[in-house]
């Protein structure tokens, strides 16, 4: 470069600063959501709005929690994410497996109908299936609402694991395999302790998507709420405190979550990077 | 007992013909390596040895027995991979030791067997680390161990050292050689390396677009190859040709000034071919090059002289052709300079032109 | 044989669950969707529920609302997504750490995203208490009112690029770890300044991951609806909202299919203008 050594630090602490701020910028606003679901009640509705909790209070917070249907909801939104990873992780890993391990005619198709999926509005797909579900008498119950949400969460699913399979050498297996063991034994003792982490954070992953999702949960559910259908529902008529308590208590998860999975967001979108 | 046989293996990748009607048989004990450039089939026919893929045609035979239609763990090998492949997530001692667990071999012997083969591949000290605390040459080390440790009667190997810096594959190279001619095992070595090939083979099967070209003792094949490809690809540097006019009826052969007589099954082959053309095959250390003009020696110019410390290798024109011929390192030759080649007429090898396979009689 | 036939059949045998899973959850309700949308009760095929859906009071705004915000979201959080890849790609002390923050707003949902933002905007909300802590404002300012539609589009198309920005970004970051560095060090010693590295190394050479961001985003973004419902309540009616108003309140499944179709030709439609403008011709890719 051309510039003199202090512009050129000059620079970088700019750069620096920018990333600071953007940083800040995401974080802030979860912070001051985190302020004001824990303080006092009436904290709550005071103005101006301090920017720390004066004092530290779970009063808010357990407003939210024991107003009505809360923890019920809350239980449903659990009960969907994990019906929901298993029955994803049962159908996508296999698929997962055959799009990295095999050369097989079709391979591309199914791999481009896989990413197109994600286009698919969640809109045009919630409402028929309501009027299906109704029909069916399955409507209105965490199962089918599971259903809905692994149909979403399978393209990623399968991706990801795709992408996790692939990046274990195919030889290893191979090597496996000479040395003793069948193709299911290699893939068991070989490949899936490798592939392991991948695979626990596509679980993280569609842990988050189910618990995140909130059109189809309140066009599928009635009476079995999950949790963000509930607030949504509830959201005109309820209290300030119930509001940020229960926005702070739905994104709590995903700050845990981002923390693990961060080294598989790549794999997100079918590549492989590291 | 463990002679392998290949009958008219074929197999084929889509469109590629990789190996293409493949016969070959590989004595008891026998270190056979499969040579060739990139793509020539030496990997497929090795990876259908193993299982690891399925021939579309032909049988494979292990010990007598018919192991065509066999998944690997029943047909009795152990392979080194190019990449080692050796389980990350293992320990070297539980990696060593994994072949012997599959079979299910109590603890003590599995003990004993992984110790002996770490001994012999000096990574005794190892055993307790991961294949990422290891440097990548006692990866491969562990490869081998873990390879020989389970005693199979078929041992393959895929380019073993091919990833190794130079210094580490003369050092193993030697090693292996060693160290494999104490195992009781039929070996199959495939490499694109002709130094590594002649080095350690019993015999070499020279391959080149899914066919054996060749396949014979090393000193053989580098003496006598059976085509041009084979001198050309054998022998650093390759072997030169030089194209002769056949005259007086297959008896004589003339290239520039210089005439030859070929030995007499050559004459007859010559006369036979009824070709005007022949092409004669030469190794740069069988030319002896002169700066005064002798008896039947043809003419030429030096390009290049490369000082190679034992010797030197001039790069040589003669007519058409350019020549690599090895010289004394005391014998300074410069470029431009003018000089004589004298072929050893015992070393010549005689080929035809149109199918590029030596002539009969040349062998 | 036998082996050999399983081996080829053992991919497709993986492979029929998630395909029959995804034919009865995408293929099916999509045909349904036409269906409910296109035919009456008695069978018959109408274009009667797009009229209802079209002569509704609440279907220009909601149309123009949509579009607007899409219109002024997609640039605003393509430059901020670009800059945040670009910074973490810049490996800084720390870099790790700000990619991870920069990645957490994806595991925010649109939902507790809208309530975030409301509690900044809202009459007694953070920002008011900042404005008038500045000494900027006399008394806190109705930001969410019905009358400031221009505020209220504001606080939610800022809810929307903070939450859904990361989006984008982790798409860049993947593409830009693409691009060998070769050639930003050769266009640095060729004389180009930042700007220029960006705007005619960087970004053409991101072209197909644009591509992907932009459409991806492109067809997100005409779903948003409850980060509207959460910063402005009813204040500002989005297409997806409406299709959520018709099924639940008014009961009404076909018009709500109506307006799933509506932005399913919306999406398609974009797509097709991103996939023919952000075109990249083959020989550009064999990089």
């Amino acid at each position: 470069m051309n510039a003199p050594a202090w512009s050129r630090r000059v620079a970088r602490a700019g750069v620096y600063a920018l990333a600071v701020l953007m940083a800040l910028w995401v974080l802030l606003p979860i912070y001051l959501l985190g302020v004001a679901s824990f303080s006092p009640q009436l904290g709550v509705y005071q103005y101006p709005k301090p920017f720390f909790p004066q004092p530290f209070s779970v009063e808010t917070m357990a407003f939210f929690l024991k107003a009505h249907g809360v923890v019920r909801a809350a239980q449903s939104s659990v009960v969907v994410a994990v019906i929901t990873i298993g029955l994803a992780t049962v159908v996508g890993a296999p698929a997962g497996y055959a799009i990295a391990r095999f050369a097989f005619r079709g391979r591309d198709a199914f791999r481009v109908l896989v990413v197109s999926t994600r286009a698919f509005p969640i809109v045009i797909l919630s409402i028929p299936l309501a009027v299906t579900f109704i029909n069916w008498g399955i409507y209105d119950s965490v199962y089918s609402l599971a259903l809905m949400h692994t149909a979403l969460a399978l393209p990623f699913t399968i991706l990801i694991t795709s992408s996790v399979f692939a990046s274990v050498p195919k030889d290893l297996e191979e090597a496996a395999m000479t040395l003793g063991c069948s193709r299911l034994g290699a893939l068991l003792r070989v490949s899936l302790p490798l592939a392991l982490p991948g695979l626990a954070a596509a679980t993280l992953f569609t842990f988050v998507l189910s618990w995140n999702e909130v059109f189809a949960a309140v066009i599928l559910t009635v009476t079995n709420r999950t949790l963000p259908a509930l607030v949504l529902t509830q959201l005109n008529e309820s209290p300030l405190p119930y509001r940020f308590a229960g926005g702070f208590f739905m994104l709590a998860p995903s700050l845990v979550f981002m923390l693990f999975i961060r080294r598989y967001l790549f794999n997100l979108w079918g590549r492989v990077v590291k | 007992m463990a002679e392998i046989r290949f009958e008219h293996v074929r197999k084929t990748f889509g469109k590629v013909v990789a190996t293409n009607d493949v016969s070959l048989t590989v004595r008891d004990r026998e270190f056979m390596v499969l040579l060739g450039p990139s793509g020539c089939g030496k990997t497929t026919l090795l990876r259908c040895l193993a299982g690891l893929e399925q021939v579309d045609a032909g049988r494979i035979h292990i010990g007598g027995h018919d192991v065509t239609h066999l998944p690997p763990r029943k047909r009795r090998i152990a392979m080194v991979f190019q990449s080692y492949a050796v389980f990350p997530h293992l320990t070297v001692y539980d990696n060593i030791a994994f072949g012997l667990r599959m079979q299910r071999k109590p603890k003590a012997e599995v003990e004993k067997r992984v110790r002996d083969a770490a001994e012999l591949l000096q990574i005794a000290d190892l055993l307790q680390r991961y294949p990422a605390q290891v440097s990548g040459g006692q990866r491969q080390r562990v490869a081998v161990a873990r390879a020989i440790a389970v005693q199979a009667e078929v041992l393959l190997m895929d380019e073993p050292l091919s990833n190794l810096d130079a210094l580490l594959r003369l050092e193993m190279r030697a090693d292996l050689k060693r160290l494999l001619k104490e195992l009781n095992a039929t070996v199959i070595y495939v490499t694109h390396d002709q130094v590594e090939a002649l080095s350690l083979g019993d015999r070499i099967a020279v391959m080149k677009d899914g066919v054996i070209l060749q396949c014979d003792t090393p000193l053989r094949v580098y003496d006598f190859p059976a085509s041009r490809f084979v001198g050309g690809f054998i022998g650093n540097p390759p072997m030169n040709f030089l194209v002769g006019q056949v005259t007086d009826d297959g008896r004589r052969v003339r290239v520039g000034e210089v005439t030859f007589t070929p030995p007499a099954p050559v004459q007859a082959a010559l006369r036979q071919a009824g070709r005007p053309d022949v092409w004669l095959g030469i190794r740069a250390e069988n030319i002896q090059a002169t700066t005064s003009a002798t008896e039947n020696a043809l003419a030429g110019v030096v390009l290049v002289a490369e000082p190679l410390g034992s010797h030197n290798l001039l790069t040589v024109q003669v007519g058409e052709e350019r020549l690599k011929v090895n010289t004394r390192a005391d014998a300074a030759f410069q470029p431009g300079q003018a000089l004589w080649l004298h072929l050893a007429e015992d070393k010549i090898r005689w080929l035809d032109p149109a199918s590029t396979m030596a002539l009969a009689g040349s062998a | 044989m036998n082996a050999r036939r399983w081996q080829s059949l053992t991919p497709y045998l993986l492979l029929l669950p998630s395909a029959v899973f995804l034919l009865v959850f995408f293929a099916y309700p999509m045909a349904e969707a036409f269906v409910l949308a296109f035919r009456a009760e008695n069978g018959e095929w109408t274009l009667k529920f797009f009229q209802q859906m079209i002569s509704d009071v609440a279907f220009a705004p909601a149309l123009q609302t949509t579009l607007v915000l899409i219109v002024i979201l997609i640039p605003v959080q393509f430059v901020v997504a670009l800059t945040m890849a670009l910074l973490v790609q810049a490996r800084l002390r720390g870099s790790s750490l700000f990619l991870y923050i920069y990645a957490i707003p994806l595991g925010i949902s649109e939902l507790a995203a809208g309530i975030v933002w409301f509690a900044i905007f809202t009459e007694r909300g953070y920002l008011n208490t900042l404005l008038t802590g500045l000494g900027l404002l006399a008394e806190p300012f109705i930001f969410l009112s019905y009358e400031r539609q221009g505020w209220l589009l504001l606080a939610v198309v800022l809810a929307e690029v903070w939450r859904a920005t990361s989006i984008i970004m982790v798409i860049l970051v993947s593409g830009l770890q693409g691009i060998p560095h070769e050639y930003l060090e050769a266009a640095d010693v060729f004389g180009a300044t930042l700007w220029d590295k960006v705007w005619r190394v960087i970004l053409p050479l991101l072209r197909p991951s644009l591509q992907v961001a932009l459409i991806l985003r492109t067809i997100l973004a005409f779903q948003v609806f409850a980060v509207a419902m959460a910063v402005a309540g009813t204040g500002i009616t989005l297409l997806a909202a409406e299709a959520y108003r018709w099924y639940w309140s008014y009961r009404n499944p076909n018009v709500a299919a109506a307006y799933a179709a509506l932005i399913m030709a919306l999406s398609i439609t974009s797509t097709v203008l991103y996939l023919w403008g952000l075109r990249t011709r083959s020989e550009e890719l064999a990089l």
